[in-house]
């Protein structure tokens, strides 16, 4: 699953890999990008960067715009407004150059019934303009990455929606491209399948330098892969960053501390552990959770690890409570996403969060 | 850069030989298709049938006629009267447009109702390589098609009834060949138009049908109405108000690309036929019964007689390709 790029002697291979390129040259760059269907705007006034390496998420619910601002980086549509550079190309002016560099798998990917999954890929290697000597080993090999080596030579009528999304993979791969552009790569395929694939991605970026971009509207895979996520709602970018970034941005500068101490559970809501775990410095808040009997203890991200947990320990020692739990609370992606969005809709900024 | 590198590597930038693969995949396609076998089975059959009604009576004929000319090409022409079949370029008349629509009715819907559309366009090829080589292939199966037909007809007459064909025949057969490939290319087109313009195949196969069983059954019916209602030949007063209307009810007549077809194919098979546009009285026939009387035209005469039925039909086909062109590249990729 390692060996992504073996040497080819190919007229396409490539001098120096694509991460050797000078940083100043993100694979994915997009000035003020716009997209207008009439009076609906799809995408409005993007601007985002991609770096050399890494995985990005774009996040979003559906409708939100990232699959219209993948067709405008691959040339499939053309900008209202603004710019894009794709590999270093104005993917509207030069599609095939950009096209021939660039991996994409479109969101509900399908394949010509009638040919095996084998054949399929090959049309899209004779499209690619590859050699035919080095098609066959070349299909073999992305085959074998996306682990559908042993139903390649059955026809594509018979795949599950999950073996498709491989076939995908595999047929975006195919041309060894520099960028990577998945639409919902993971949708409809089995957990431990999303993993493998997860897996395969990671191997890419790190042993061929690849870029990936990926769209998803599921928040725990993308939080897990991603190097930064951006998250998108309604054509705009409201989010930018790390996850544990766009936890500070957007998770109201709080963490949680989960706390459960024994006897708690009979005695509901107990006034005194409440009074107790808000008398620490740095708690903002108390919650009892009632759904796992424990508290929810609301501090600042610094203190979480740091001060209140240190004051809760002395004072559970000497007072002598048992302490069955006590971790912190990493803000998930999920979290985060609402609370963009939510604020978003708040904000009043746009009336059109919840389409 | 990595990127000027590639840019400057010769043959990549510009490199258009995508509608060719794709025409490549979807004649293959085509040729392993069901439809494609039954079209065949369907055609040959209704070209073996009346041939073989005919045969005797040809067979008849030719043994007494020692300076037949163009026997060979009576094979095309010969409508047998002991059964109600129509003679070969008749029925492929009719038939041809429903090849045409089979071959193209659900080449773009069909694309992207199975998500293959954004697959395949976002390779390095040209949008309207996917048109260009669908419509491509679709030529080509029909080619074979009716390359087929007619070498199953000319075989037969050669193997059973002994006529061996002479040049001009040869060459009148090829013309008439490629005029068949023309009118069938028409409907292709509209096909293509329907597949783009129509976003579910099944839709798409009805309207086309639908339009054709119009044009066929119909339409010969709704012309000659129209013929009617515009210049009533009926009501001429004198000579010249009738020649000049009869004239108009045949231009009119000649809207219908099936009149242009049936026309066109007439002269191109019949030598003995010397104009297009037939006869409407007694005198007229007797007239033209005269000239027709053992002059019989060259092949070059007969192409300029049907050159602007020829012209017209391309141009159709131009047309509808045209529309359908503009229309796929005007889309968006997705629905």
């Amino acid at each position: 699953m390692t060996d992504i790029a073996p040497a080819r002697p190919s007229r396409r291979r490539r001098s120096t890999p694509a991460a050797a390129s000078p940083a100043s040259t993100s694979p994915i760059r997009t000035r003020a990008l716009t997209k207008r269907y009439g009076d609906f705007v799809a995408v409005d006034v993007l601007d985002l960067e991609v770096r050399t390496g890494e995985i990005f998420g774009l996040l979003g619910q559906n409708g939100a715009g990232k699959t219209t601002t993948i067709l405008m980086l691959l040339g499939l549509t053309e900008p209202s407004g603004g710019t894009a550079r794709v590999v270093g190309l104005d993917p509207a002016r030069r599609p095939l150059e950009v096209k021939r560099r660039v991996g994409y798998l479109p969101d509900a990917v399908g394949f010509y019934g009638n040919l095996t999954g084998r054949e399929n890929l090959r049309y899209t290697a004779e499209l690619n303009g590859l050699a035919a000597d080095e098609t066959e080993e070349r299909i073999g090999h992305v085959l074998e990455q996306v682990g559908l080596a042993g139903r390649a030579d059955t026809a594509t009528d018979t795949y599950s929606r999950g073996m498709l999304q491989r076939l995908g993979i595999a047929d975006a791969l195919l041309k060894d491209p520099d960028v990577l552009i998945l639409d919902e790569p993971t949708t409809s395929i089995d957990p431990i399948g999303v993993v493998e694939i997860l897996d395969l991605l990671r191997s890419l970026v790190r042993d061929r330098g690849m870029t990936i971009l990926l769209s998803s509207h599921l928040l725990g895979q993308v939080q897990s892969v991603c190097d930064r996520v951006g998250i998108f709602a309604a054509g705009r970018l409201i989010g930018l960053g790390t996850v544990p970034e766009l936890a500070a941005q957007f998770g109201g500068a709080a963490a949680h501390l989960e706390v459960a101490i024994a006897g708690d559970a009979e005695v509901a809501d107990d006034p005194a552990t409440r009074a107790l775990l808000a008398s620490f410095d740095g708690v903002a808040a108390v919650d009892w959770n009632a759904a796992s009997s424990s508290w929810h203890v609301a501090v600042s991200p610094a203190d979480a690890s740091g001060r209140v947990r240190e004051a809760l320990l002395r004072a559970v020692l000497e007072r002598g409570l048992r302490l069955t739990s006590l971790r912190v609370l990493e803000a998930s992606l999920d979290d985060i996403y609402r609370t963009a969005v939510a604020g978003m809709a708040v904000a009043g900024t746009t009336t059109e969060v919840g389409q | 850069m990595t990127t000027d590198t590639r840019a400057l590597e010769p043959g990549l930038e510009g490199r258009s030989a995508g509608w060719r693969i794709v025409a490549r995949k979807e004649f293959s396609d085509h040729i392993s298709s069901a439809r494609f076998i039954v079209l065949l089975l369907v055609l040959g059959a209704a070209a073996i049938v009346p041939l073989y009604f005919a045969s005797d009576a040809i067979r008849s004929v030719a043994s007494q006629v020692t300076d037949t000319r163009n026997a060979f090409l009576a094979l095309f022409l010969f409508s047998p009267s002991s059964v109600p079949i129509p003679n070969v370029f008749n029925f492929v008349g009719i038939v041809a447009p429903l090849l045409g629509v089979a071959f193209a009715f659900d080449a773009i819907n069909s694309e992207r109702t199975d998500g293959t559309l954004p697959r395949l366009l976002s390779q390095p090829i040209y949008r309207d390589d996917v048109v260009n080589g669908k419509f491509t292939a679709g030529l080509a199966a029909i080619t074979v098609v009716l390359l087929a037909v007619v070498g199953v007809i000319s075989g037969f007459g050669i193997v059973r009834l002994g006529i061996i064909p002479s040049p001009d025949e040869v060459v009148r057969l090829l013309a008439w060949v490629v005029l068949t490939i023309l009118w069938v290319s028409l409907w292709l087109a509209f096909g293509l138009l329907l597949s783009v313009v129509i976003r579910r195949a099944a839709t798409a196969a009805l309207v086309g049908f639908g339009v054709w069983l119009l044009v066929a059954i119909f339409g010969q019916l709704i012309i000659s109405l129209i013929a009617g209602v515009l210049a009533p030949v009926a009501s001429a007063a004198t000579a010249e108000e009738f020649v000049s209307l009869s004239a108009l009810s045949a231009t009119i007549a000649r809207l219908l690309p099936l009149t242009l077809y049936q026309e066109a194919s007439a002269v191109l098979l019949n030598p003995s036929v010397t104009t297009v546009s037939t006869p409407t009285t007694v005198g007229q026939w007797q007239q033209w019964q005269q000239q027709a009387q053992g002059q019989l035209l060259s092949f070059d005469q007969s192409a300029l007689l049907v050159w602007p039925h020829l012209v017209s039909l391309v141009a159709l086909t131009a047309a509808c390709f045209a529309a359908a062109y503009i229309m796929f590249m005007r889309q968006e990729v997705r629905a």
